[in-house]
């Protein structure tokens, strides 16, 4: 298992890679960006992937990799290597939900060089970054030689493995909105083994109004379908209710509806249907207890 | 000093602690090429054209041959255990020729400067394949099945070999027993899949050829290559480099075995190959696959009356080294600890195009032990009785051995030859605090989690011979060397061997240098497998100690002028007994004896008429979570009887590895298949191996109740009794936490999704 | 401006302290492969090539990573420790005396990777519970030991803060 031969390009500035990038597509060359490689490496090696031409970004760290937050928006540069987010006290207060499933992803080899934007570009729909980055709504700012664009998840995620990234376009940031006070949030997620990808993941965002009952809410759902897919409007419905038991049960099982999950070696579609059930139902009862938490405090 | 029986460090661990371990991708010598082999992509082909004219025409490209460019005929690898001649038609080619017969089966070999050319050039090179109809299942379907014509020339069915075991009139008395039971099982297919591929390194010397990497079997494989060859086994050597785990797969001889050797033979030139994860997953040996339809009958007090088993192997599509090794074993040790009064016990060995099969760790019994043990829980169930109850009336007490099954397996009768399965049984009950389960249950019910206790008593088979011999020579610095047979596979093998030797000798187990797996150091044995280590090659080792020991006496006797009965052995030296001032070093002996002409190196050979059995029990309590069927293992506990430790931590550590073992194959690993042949886990992203948050503490009761009759050191193997007893315990506990059993936990792997349907099942059920 | 290469490559590496030059190697060569073939450090193993087993993990600027999914040109300029540089040639370390000590290795060959992973661990915790351990050691497959033995050693060197086993 080695990879096929390929041009190795260092580019010394964003601009010089997508220009790069640019010509090299232009020229009909097969041409791919690393970030961290955790994705990209094992397809090469098995030679999944032979690309002609890697463009290592891994030179723009400087640039690109970053946390920073203002005005209610968390912007995070897309060369942000996974152990970074799981270590920053900003993400810890602005995003609480990435602290928390930074410690499901992979492993500590794996958060040492994998990075937001090449997870959010490999697309796979049961990995944790993109399904919060779905339930948040977040934007994604993609930048080709000539000018630039901001998509939001739903236009992003296209299939399994299919983002809206143009062949010469890169992620430049990933935005999340900052949590507001007195707001929960929660990641539930079943994987085969802890680390691996998961089996189906559904995380919820809640708020209380004054009296304690459902305000805003947001919820996702991971490994259940081509892309993560968000839900939210079946807590639409539910809005100045009381958060109960009865309540999450009715929404997990309103929320499988609106699923169709794939057969695969790893789940049937009926066993993720029944897991995505009961850990939407977990998400919500986890995401409104801390909302209570936040709150008292 | 050593001392047997006392829990060392290991000698081997330095090296590997350092990274200065020696595995066979870590040889290199200069001028080395590397070999690939390349691979059919179809379970069932002919093979048409192979164009190979690009190929060799990339730079770093060596060689590339087919099967049209080997010896004719074929070179075809023939068994090492269990042969019968009606398997002579299923071997396998080291190149297809005509037809590939699995997704894997080698087609060509490339020699090219490095792996990575070697690559590019597989990629270039062109074989036709026209498909042929595939073989997917075993069973009836595949005998009767029109389509299904025979994989090989000359069979008349896909089923290769049958065999039937009749003890007592099963059939009348099915008929009268007061309970019945039908049940199927399941066991799906995976393997040992050690952290070390397998890989080879050849070198052609002058007239002769080193071969370095094929470990568990040096002298037979040798016989076997110099067979291949045409050659004297004079001019091959074998040596055997650090190993990274055997588990029963690695180390026998596979394709490659010939084909690097051949090609470093034909380019003069060291050739090496190291296997891929990928090419693992899909050429080394798959195991464990197999069918069971069991009917039971019984008493009301759970007295078992007769066992009828049919039992379906699935062998893949060609016999390989262990030939019925697995199908002879499953069906020699199903009865188990009980006595059973009477059996039919039918094996059928069904041929697909599948990767072929061989023994992983525990062969036949981890599969055997799930199905009997499970049907002890279903019996118990069926009664409403406490399935350890079950299994007390039934147990074979200490009183009725030896015990003969009147099975047969590796050529020997089985014959219990010593143990007290009960004794083993409360040990483990006891520290389990199996009575107070019940309020244990309670606690859990509380919280919405289904609790189970499950038990699995099993017996094991170790110390296959015929004979290992063992040759101990005292060196002139007064440290002791150590030739052996055996192999080394990362249990300890060394330490074991040192610490026999030393604690005969009175010295430290550090002055003993064990010598192995170098056909040239040692000119014969048959290596490591079968939990037959420590039990053939120990005691070979421990006799020629004994010998040395009365030799190095006699010389000590003379140089200090005293009877040799008043010598002492201690810390390397001989010591005249009472008198501290009066002794002789090991070193000044090697001298003193190089001057009377006294030959301090012997050799010894000790042969072991029949295999002796360890047994033991695996217990284990469990929380469901009854909305996902994932479970959860609260506590798991081993109580293993292995007649002696040599060194209880070794044992140890062979039962805890040995369960994590079994965890993988009762929960997460399966070897999977589509209909048209092709392998779905052919990558360790979708082959689950459990990692340290699956895997539980494992408590580990070690037990010397019952010491080996057949061998001086009283020991037992330990290799597999880790691994057997897992699968059982695990689904018998899921049964004792749902309360119900018909049908459910027959069917490994026990996965989480299997569990929240039993679950499911449960629900509909009322209960 | 962008740095391109194709055929050859020529760089160096900072192993364990020490700058090993690399000449003439395809920019393709993964960093173990470069460690183990051109450097002959042979001590970090390869088991699955794919980024699961873990045994090839090293240690880059103090973080674990698997080095058959970095190429060796990526680790240029970047501090490499593989499990040569644990110990000087006298003694072993702490942690590998606690690996002997506990029977935490059997084949060895997972070890090298084992003990990177631990390294780190043990840099960034001075306390620990047995299951925060089981975690920290998820990227790293073992098929002898059944981990147990892993998990002690480990647990010797830190503040175990596991409490009373149920």
């Amino acid at each position: 298992m080695k990879p096929a031969p390929f041009d190795y390009i260092v580019p010394q500035s964003l601009e010089e890679a997508l220009g790069l990038l640019h010509d090299l597509i232009a020229q009909g060359v097969d041409v791919k960006v690393i970030a961290g490689g955790q994705s990209l490496m094992p397809l090469m090696n098995m030679r999944l992937a032979t690309p002609a031409a890697l463009i290592d970004l891994e030179s723009l760290s400087g640039e690109l990799a970053y946390i920073e937050e203002g005005n209610g928006l968390l912007r995070v540069g897309p060369l942000t290597p996974h152990y970074r987010l799981e270590e920053s006290p900003v993400i810890a207060r602005a995003c609480p939900i990435i602290t928390e499933a930074e410690a499901l992803i992979g492993h500590p080899q794996i958060r040492s060089r994998g990075t937001i934007g090449g997870s959010l570009s490999h697309a796979d729909p049961s990995a944790e970054l993109p399904l919060i980055w779905t339930l948040l709504e977040g934007r994604a700012i993609l930048a080709t030689k000539t000018g630039q664009r901001v998509l939001r998840p739903q236009e992003f995620f296209i299939s399994y493995l299919m983002t809206a990234l143009a062949p010469d376009e890169i992620i430049t940031e990933v935005q999340l909105p900052v949590a507001l006070e007195g707001v929960g949030q929660a990641l539930e997620e079943f994987s085969p083994r802890h680390g691996d990808f998961a089996l189906a993941a559904v995380a919820c965002q809640v708020s209380l109004d004054e009296a304690g009952c459902l305000r805003g809410a947001r919820l996702a759902v991971g490994g259940a379908g081509p892309t993560p897919i968000d839900v939210s409007e079946v807590l639409e419905g539910y809005r100045g209710e009381a958060v109960t038991e009865k309540l999450a049960l009715a929404v997990a099982n309103q929320m499988v509806t609106h699923l169709d999950p794939p057969d695969d070696l790893h789940a049937s579609r009926e066993y993720r249907l029944n897991l995505v059930r009961e850990l939407g139902r977990r998400a919500i009862l986890k995401s409104y207890q801390r909302c209570l938490r936040t709150t008292d405090v | 000093m050593t001392r047997l029986g006392e829990s060392t460090r290991r000698v081997e661990d330095p090296r590997f602690l350092r990274g200065q371990g020696r595995f066979v991708a870590d040889i290199e010598f200069l001028g080395m090429l590397e070999g690939m082999v390349v691979r059919s992509p179809h379970a069932h082909a002919r093979i048409g054209r192979i164009n190979a004219a690009k190929a060799l025409r990339m730079p770093g490209v060596v060689a590339i041959w087919t099967a049209q460019d080997l010896p004719r005929p074929c070179p075809i690898i023939p068994p090492r255990l269990s042969s019968t001649p009606e398997l002579q038609l299923a071997l396998q080619p080291v190149l297809a020729e005509t037809i590939v017969r699995y997704v894997g089966e080698p087609v060509a070999l490339v020699v090219a400067t490095n792996r990575y050319v070697a690559e590019d050039a597989a990629a270039l090179i062109e074989v036709e394949y026209q498909p042929l109809p595939v073989v997917g299942e075993m069973g009836d379907g595949a005998v009767n099945d029109p389509v299904n014509d025979p994989l090989h020339p000359g069979m008349s069915d896909n089923v290769i070999y049958r065999r039937r075991f009749v003890k007592g009139d099963v059939e009348t008395v099915l008929q009268s027993a007061p309970h019945r039971l039908s049940l199927n099982f399941q066991v799906q297919r995976h393997s040992g899949v050690p952290l070390e591929t397998r890989g080879l390194v050849a070198r052609p010397i002058e007239d002769r050829i080193e071969v370095y990497g094929p470990t568990k079997v040096v002298h037979f494989n040798r016989s076997v290559l110099a067979q291949l060859l045409g050659w004297p086994i004079e001019r091959i050597r074998f040596i055997e480099p650090d190993v990274g785990g055997g588990f029963g797969i690695r180390g026998e001889f596979y394709p490659e075995d010939f084909l690097i050797p051949f090609a470093a033979l034909k380019l003069r030139c060291p050739v090496r190959w190291i296997e891929d994860r990928r090419e693992h997953l899909m050429s080394s040996n798959h195991s464990r696959q197999q069918d069971h339809s069991v009917q039971v009958g019984f008493s009301d007090e759970g007295r078992l009356l007769a066992l009828c088993d049919t039992i379906w192997v699935d062998s893949g599509a060609y016999v390989r080294t262990h030939g019925v090794t697995v199908p002879e074993l499953t069906q020699a040790m199903l009865p188990g600890p009980y006595d059973w009064p009477a059996l039919d016990i039918a094996v059928n060995v069904c041929l697909t195009n599948k990767t072929p099969t061989g023994t992983y760790r525990g062969p036949g019994r981890f599969e055997g032990t799930f199905v009997r043990e499970r049907t002890l829980d279903a019996i118990a169930n069926e009664l409403g009785l406490d399935p350890i109850r079950v299994r007390r009336v039934n147990l074979i007490p200490p009183e009725k051995l030896p015990y003969s099954n009147g099975l047969t397996a590796l050529g020997q009768e089985v014959v219990f030859d010593s143990g007290d399965y009960q004794a083993a049984l409360d040990r483990a009950l006891m520290e389990m605090n199996y009575t107070g389960f019940p309020d244990r249950r309670r606690e859990s019910a509380k919280l919405g989690r289904l609790r189970g206790f499950g038990v699995a008593c099993f017996v094991e088979k170790s110390g296959l011979g015929p004979w290992e011999t063992a040759r101990i020579a005292l060196l002139g610095d007064g440290k002791v060397a150590c030739f052996s047979g055996l192999a080394a596979l990362g249990q300890g093998t060394e330490t074991m061997l040192a610490q026999i030797v030393a604690s005969n000798l009175a010295m430290d187990m550090e002055d003993v240098l064990v010598v192995h797996g170098d056909t040239d150091s040692v000119p014969t044995g048959h290596g490591t497998f079968a939990s037959r280590g420590a039990v053939v090659g120990g005691t070979a080792a421990y006799r020629a100690a004994e010998v040395l020991k009365d030799r190095i006496i006699r010389v000590g006797a003379q140089a200090l002028e005293a009877h040799p009965d008043d010598m002492v052995l201690k810390e390397s030296a001989v010591f005249v007994r009472g008198v501290p001032a009066k002794k002789i070093s090991f070193a000044a002996i090697w001298a003193e004896a190089d001057r009377l002409g006294i030959e301090l190196d012997v050799e010894e050979r000790f042969e072991a008429q029949h295999m002796t059995y360890p047994y033991g029990v695996h217990c284990a309590e469990m929380e469901i979570d009854p909305l996902t069927g994932e479970f959860r293992v609260l506590r798991y506990g081993v109580a293993y009887d292995v007649g002696r430790a040599i060194n209880p931590a070794l044992v140890q550590g062979q039962i805890v590895g040995g369960v994590a073992q079994g965890i993988g194959g009762a929960w997460l690993e399966e070897l999977a298949y589509d209909s048209e042949g092709q392998l779905l886990s052919a990558s360790l992203m979708d082959y689950l191996l459990p990692g340290a948050p699956e895997v539980p503490d494992v408590e580990v009761w070690l037990t010397e109740d019952a010491p080996a009759p057949s061998n001086p050191l009283g020991t037992k193997g330990s290799g597999e009794g880790g691994v057997v007893g897992v699968a059982p315990a695990l689904a018998n506990a899921i049964v004792s936490a749902l309360g119900i059993s018909d049908q459910v936990a027959c069917q490994l792997p026990l996965t989480p999704e299997r569990v929240r349907t039993w679950v499911q099942l449960r629900k509909e059920g009322g209960l | 401006m962008a740095e391109f290469n194709t055929k050859s490559m020529s760089y160096v590496l900072r192993v364990n302290g020490r700058e090993y030059p690399v000449t003439d190697v395809e920019p393709r060569m993964l960093l173990a492969d470069i460690l183990r073939d051109t450097l002959r450090l042979t001590g970090t193993h390869l088991g699955c090539e794919h980024g699961v087993c873990g045994a090839c993990t090293v240690l880059v600027d103090e973080r674990p990573v698997r080095s058959c999914l970095m190429l060796g040109v990526q680790a240029r300029g970047r501090n490499i420790e593989t499990v040569e540089g644990i110990s000087d040639t006298d003694s072993l370390s702490p942690l590998q005396e606690a690996f002997w000590e506990h029977h935490a290795l059997q084949c060895g060959f997972c070890t090298p990777g084992v003990l990177m992973t631990a390294q780190h661990f043990l840099k960034t915790h001075e306390r620990a519970t047995r299951q925060q351990v089981r975690e920290a050691l998820s990227g790293n497959l073992c098929r002898c030991t059944g981990y147990q033995p892993i998990v002690d050693a480990i647990l010797s060197l830190v503040e175990d803060a596991s409490g009373p086993t149920p």
